[in-house]
């Protein structure tokens, strides 16, 4: 019974990804169809981390965003991503303990 | 000669890809080994929450179909939910793919397969190894690291168990998002309206979570987001 769960799982999961990667090939996207791709991940970043990151501990939003906030920083003052995401880990594990 | 020449090439571009990756896997060890936890809690085996890892790879619906099993819900209940909560990934994969017209098909087709918010997200950020050749193995390398730091944390959760002490853990929950953050924000340092774009999806994510789930928000504010970029966005330079 749950083999079943996972084949129907993965086969509605594997579908939405890999339709696109036919369809493609075959269409020619107009010109503001082609911006509006472009434009998805960055829609996608943001949809993805807010208001996610306020869930990181659950019932303590703040220390959430105050991670997020000290991402922000290390970002942009240009640090590797690897820093970024472990000085957040660091920021949000202090808070969450102390 | 040619050949020892177009192998480093390869390597190369690869081992860029293994770099550009490692954040991901970062991310998602911790994570897969919650997973892991928690859907031996839920009652399945060791190898059935390790194939649902293999054959599904896709974190939310993996986490949301262990707590499922464990309530009794049907088979055709989760497998619904499971695709509300991955369409957004039929949005995100049009948009890699249309990005990587350049690569053949046989490429496209198991770069597609591995498509994760994470997969995207960072392919997405470098666009210019599209168009190189050989450039698939980029993307590749990436999708490789995140498909088995998933796989195996999946399988380390489901042995060991509570390995990572709960604190530590929770806090690395935040680890996906600083890397969301740390992939925007240099695109926004570039290019403000970019930023722009992902404020307007935020917007929309938060006023759509108030009557619908969490699935179609992501899904309402990536494609409404996403709108704001044909007014905003310049066409290609090419």
């Amino acid at each position: 019974m749950i083999l079943l769960i996972i084949i129907g799982m993965s086969i509605v999961t594997m579908l939405p990804r890999i339709i696109p990667a036919f369809i493609v090939d075959k269409l020619q996207f107009k010109d503001w169809v082609n911006r509006w791709l472009n434009a998805i991940p960055y829609a996608a970043l943001g949809a993805l981390i807010f208001p996610g990151v306020l869930s990181v501990i659950p019932d303590k939003p703040y220390i959430g965003l105050v991670g997020g906030i000290v991402a922000i920083i290390l970002a942009y003052s240009g640090l590797n991503i690897i820093f970024v995401v472990i000085g957040s880990i660091v920021s949000v594990f202090l808070l969450s303990t102390l | 000669m040619g050949i020892g020449k177009v192998d480093r090439k390869s390597t190369s571009v690869f081992k860029r890809g293994l770099a550009v990756g490692f954040p991901i896997m970062l991310g998602y060890i911790p994570i897969a080994i919650t997973y892991g936890v928690l859907a031996k809690q839920s009652g399945l085996s060791l190898l059935e929450l390790t194939f649902m890892s293999v054959f599904v790879f896709a974190g939310a619906s993996q986490f949301m179909g262990a707590n499922m099993i464990a309530l009794g819900a049907g088979a055709v209940e989760i497998i619904i939910a499971t695709f509300v909560l991955n369409f957004r990934h039929f949005v995100m994969s049009l948009s890699f793919m249309n990005r990587m017209r350049p690569v053949a098909l046989k490429w496209k087709l198991p770069l597609s397969m591995g498509l994760t918010d994470e997969t995207f997200a960072v392919s997405s950020l470098h666009p210019e190894e599209a168009k190189e050749e050989k450039g698939y193995l980029f993307y590749g390398a990436l999708t490789l690291v995140a498909y088995i730091s998933w796989v195996v944390g999946s399988f380390l959760g489901g042995v060991l168990g509570e390995v990572i002490p709960e604190a530590l853990s929770q806090s690395m929950g935040v680890a996906l998002y600083a890397m969301f953050i740390g992939l925007l924000v240099p695109s926004v340092k570039k290019e403000f309206r970019v930023g722009l774009i992902a404020i307007i999806a935020m917007l929309i994510n938060v006023i759509c979570l108030q009557f619908m789930s969490s699935g179609w928000a992501i899904v309402a504010g990536t494609v409404l987001g996403g709108f704001s970029g044909v007014f905003l966005l310049k066409g290609e330079k090419e």
